[in-house]
């Protein structure tokens, strides 16, 4: 890293979205063969600000510089004409293209008839080549032929990479690229990004995982609600510290957990089968018990079938074999309805789409389970004092800040959206609890909650099954361990015992003898 | 050998009925890659028939007709994008609006204009015979000889899919139909692209309902398109969004109109209501056998916001 040269400096960067201010008066530097961190909680301004800077959005006031030059970015082309490639969290693919094409896409003018001959696609082959051997130059793996619908998400990620560099970038911003990726595909992108810097590319990663920070970064720009609170070089501060500044208090970066006291298994799966439309098994002859009083975490990249076992559990969706017993009771073949009603309680994954209606009141959310029944109907008519009153006792137990239970759930933060989906899920003691990515995008506060939330209801008896694919949370809360990799099992470690190494191999589908099935059962 | 003249006969009828289904048909296939959805169109061809008309018969001249009526249909599809695009309105809606437009507005020209005109025939658009190739039997007068708008709506389906696919701007519209932001990150402008698609396609259906007048029936008669727009709609999902695909979608249902046709003259005991549905018909049971079918764009019919 060369300290000399600065290839980007932002200053005085301000914008507001109506009375919130995204960002305010941000002040950035990144050097030339620098990796830089910016770092913060869901909703700090961090994409914001990478959008205004890439000319997605329009700052209310501040200025660009880029190698000392003031810059106006008013669009995605006049950034890209000054070399800022951009990889998103989602990524910007279009998945009917192939590789070529999405890499070439906007490379060369539509119209003009001075460069007619480029507006022409001839030889589909010679682009296939080009592309390749700029992935190639780069030591990047991809198949530029192949259509991006086809591709694993860390082959996306690497296309998306491919198409910033075949545009000829020198600054390159990475929205959370780890979210989708496996702990070993991480540390090859890092070696990647690693490599980049040493040939003099500045990158920007945006993150809110302290490890990755304090892992690739030579410097970090700490944000919080939209401004920055500090600037580290990574190598004279640690996690704490760096906690410490994102959330704006002192935070505990474990969990405070006693041991399980399991009992009888509450839940079991039995050679559970899952067909998707198009006749591929997305689950196949899984097999998982679930003890009252234990959470069995079940670790795994995304789309290897983790949605579908948590439908399947709870009703959603109906397995083509295979056996759930929750209790004594068979679960396949009941509605969701009379799965909750045994005592199966469900945290979608998706609790924007699943887990709420965002357009109803707060307190309709809360009774969505039990809205026909008394005392919340009475005479076929709803009952909106009794509904009212049960939302209040709720928000207040489960602490959901808002002003009134009236308001739409879209009002709330995803936290405390997330709070109300507890509510009425925890509210009548369950005794199997299926929960499903519970703490996607929420900030380490709310994470807290919800964590000592799921650890009460162990301890008060429930049986939880801990879907996620944030390891970190799998290893923070499980007393159990199983992997998931392509609709099976394929391995289970301890709570206690278990290294990420370990389990990161296996959920990138290697497995060895000793790992295969009950090792340590 | 009166079998192979009536073949040649029904062949040569159903080119001729397929080719304003191919120009709208299309023209909708660039709109729907780009991911607008224009219900519109049997307002856009009835537009372009009696522009197409009205100006012919004023100057006598019926390219100039049809000139005229591509760029009025135009006008409407570029009102059409500002609706739709720019404010973001539903498109569903605002083209069944812009089809009740279409029809009131035409019917209203047509009677303002000619209703007291006692001579309104024009001059046809008259057949050219291609040298040599006309000569090939059966093939030669079913292809190679016809008016000059029939030979432009065949030749004007392989153009459009060879710069669909083998163009930087067909990427660009094949881009912004299936994931808009990702075109818009790729340094395009999703609004500018749509807006070209939209007035492609209203262009298109415009010249569409200008043959009919023009180029078919030599006259304009009120809502003579006749349902030709929602045909389109279907022909553009029969063709699997593909022009080339779009051509032979309308070949199948330029058949069924010219057979109706030639049913109704060969006298046979059907009342003649019953074989003028056969296009409608044959619309409906392509939908029901398409069903679930997913070459559709993404992105159809959403709205693009630019907020980030």
């Amino acid at each position: 890293m060369s300290e000399q040269t600065l290839r980007l400096r932002l200053a005085g960067i301000s914008k507001h979205f109506g009375a919130v201010h995204a960002n305010n008066n941000i002040a950035l530097e990144v050097a030339a063969g620098e990796i830089h961190c910016l770092l913060g909680e869901n909703g700090a301004g961090k994409s914001t600000l990478m959008n205004i800077l890439y000319g997605l959005v329009r700052p209310d006031a501040g200025e660009i510089f880029l190698d000392d030059k003031p810059a106006a970015i008013h669009s995605p082309y006049q950034a890209i004409e000054l070399g800022i490639g951009m990889v998103h969290q989602h990524f910007m693919l279009v998945p009917t293209l192939t590789v070529a094409e999405n890499v070439i896409l906007a490379t060369r003018p539509l119209f003009s008839l001075r460069r007619l001959r480029e507006t022409v696609i001839r030889d589909r082959r010679a682009i296939e080549r080009q592309v390749g051997e700029v992935a190639q130059r780069y030591g990047l793996k991809i198949d530029p032929a192949a259509r991006v619908s086809s591709l694993s998400v860390g082959e996306q990620q690497r296309v998306e990479i491919v198409k910033a560099l075949y545009r000829g970038v020198n600054l390159l911003i990475l929205d959370e690229p780890t979210a989708v990726l496996t702990p070993q595909e991480t540390a090859d992108l890092f070696q990647t990004l690693r490599s980049f810097a040493a040939g003099g590319l500045s990158i920007i990663l945006i993150t809110h995982k302290l490890h990755e920070v304090m892992a690739i970064s030579d410097r970090v720009t700490v944000l919080r609600d939209g401004r920055v609170v500090g600037r580290r070089i990574t190598r004279e501060t640690d996690m704490h510290e760096l906690a410490g500044l994102m959330v704006g208090r002192d935070v505990r970066l474990t969990v405070d957990k006693t041991p399980a006291r399991p009992g009888a298994p509450a839940l079991v799966i039995d050679r559970l089968t899952v067909v998707g439309g198009d006749g591929r098994r997305l689950l196949d002859n899984l097999s998982l018990q679930v003890a009252a009083g234990e959470i069995l975490g079940v670790a795994g990249v995304d789309g290897n079938g983790q949605r579908e076992l948590a439908l399947a559990i709870t009703g959603v969706i109906r397995p083509a074999s295979g056996a759930i017993i929750a209790n004594g009771q068979a679960l396949v073949g009941r509605t969701p309805r009379q799965i909750a009603d045994a005592g199966v309680r469900h945290i979608p994954e998706d609790r924007q789409h699943m887990g709420l209606i965002l357009e109803f009141p707060i307190a309709d959310n809360f009774v969505l389970k039990a809205f026909d029944r008394a005392p919340y109907t009475a005479h076929g008519l709803l009952q909106p004092a009794a509904i009212t009153a049960y939302a209040q006792t709720l928000i207040e137990r489960f602490d959901v800040r808002t002003p009134s239970p009236a308001l739409p759930a879209a009002n709330l933060s995803g936290g405390n959206q997330q709070k109300v989906v507890l509510g009425r899920e925890l509210d009548s003691q369950p005794r199997v609890l299926v929960a499903a990515q519970p703490t996607r995008g929420l900030d380490v506060g709310a994470t807290e909650y919800v964590h000592k939330a799921l650890l009460a209801q162990r301890d008060a008896g429930a049986a939880i099954l801990l879907i996620s694919t944030e390891l970190e949370e799998v290893l923070a809360l499980s007393d159990r361990i199983v992997v998931i990799y392509e609709g099976r099992i394929v391995g289970e470690v301890p709570g206690d015992r278990a290294n990420a190494q370990k389990i990161g191999l296996m959920m990138a589908g290697v497995q060895t003898a000793s790992q295969a099935g009950g090792e340590y059962k | 050998m009166e079998w192979i003249v009536g073949l040649q006969a029904l062949l040569q009828a159903t080119v001729r009925m397929a080719a304003p289904l191919t120009f709208t048909a299309v023209g909708e296939t660039y709109g729907e890659r780009a991911g607008v959805i224009n219900i519109g169109l049997e307002g856009l061809m009835l537009i372009g028939a009696v522009t197409a008309y009205a100006v012919a018969f004023a100057s006598g001249s019926i390219w100039l007709g049809v000139l005229a009526a591509g760029l009025a249909a135009m006008v409407f599809g570029v009102l059409f994008g500002v609706v739709t695009i720019t404010l973001g309105a539903n498109q569903i809606v605002t083209g069944a609006a812009l089809n009740l437009v279409g029809l009131g507005l035409s019917s209203f020209i047509y009677r303002a204009f000619f209703g007291t005109v006692t001579d309104r025939a024009i001059q046809p658009l008259e057949t050219v015979k291609t040298p040599l190739l006309s000569q090939i039997p059966v093939l030669g007068p079913v292809l190679f000889e016809q008016n000059l708008l029939v030979y432009a709506a065949l030749l004007l389906a392989p153009l459009a899919a060879w710069v669909l696919n083998r163009t930087m701007l067909g990427l660009a519209i094949r881009s912004v139909g299936e994931h808009p932001k990702a075109t818009a990150t790729a340094g395009l402008s999703v609004i500018g692209l749509r807006y070209g698609a939209v007035a492609f396609g209203a262009l298109l259906a415009g010249v569409g309902g200008a043959y009919l007048s023009v180029a078919y029936a030599n006259q304009f008669v009120e809502n003579m398109v006749a349902g030709r727009g929602f045909i389109a709609l279907a022909i553009v999902v029969f063709g699997r969004w593909s022009p080339l695909g779009a051509l032979w979608a309308s070949l199948l249902f330029g058949f069924t109109f010219a057979l109706q046709l030639r049913l109704q003259a060969a006298n046979i005991q059907i009342a003649y209501q019953f074989l003028q549905i056969l296009p409608y018909v044959a619309t409906i049971v392509a939908m029901i056998l398409l069903r679930g079918q997913s070459a559709q764009p993404k992105a159809l019919g959403v709205p693009y916001t630019e907020r980030a």
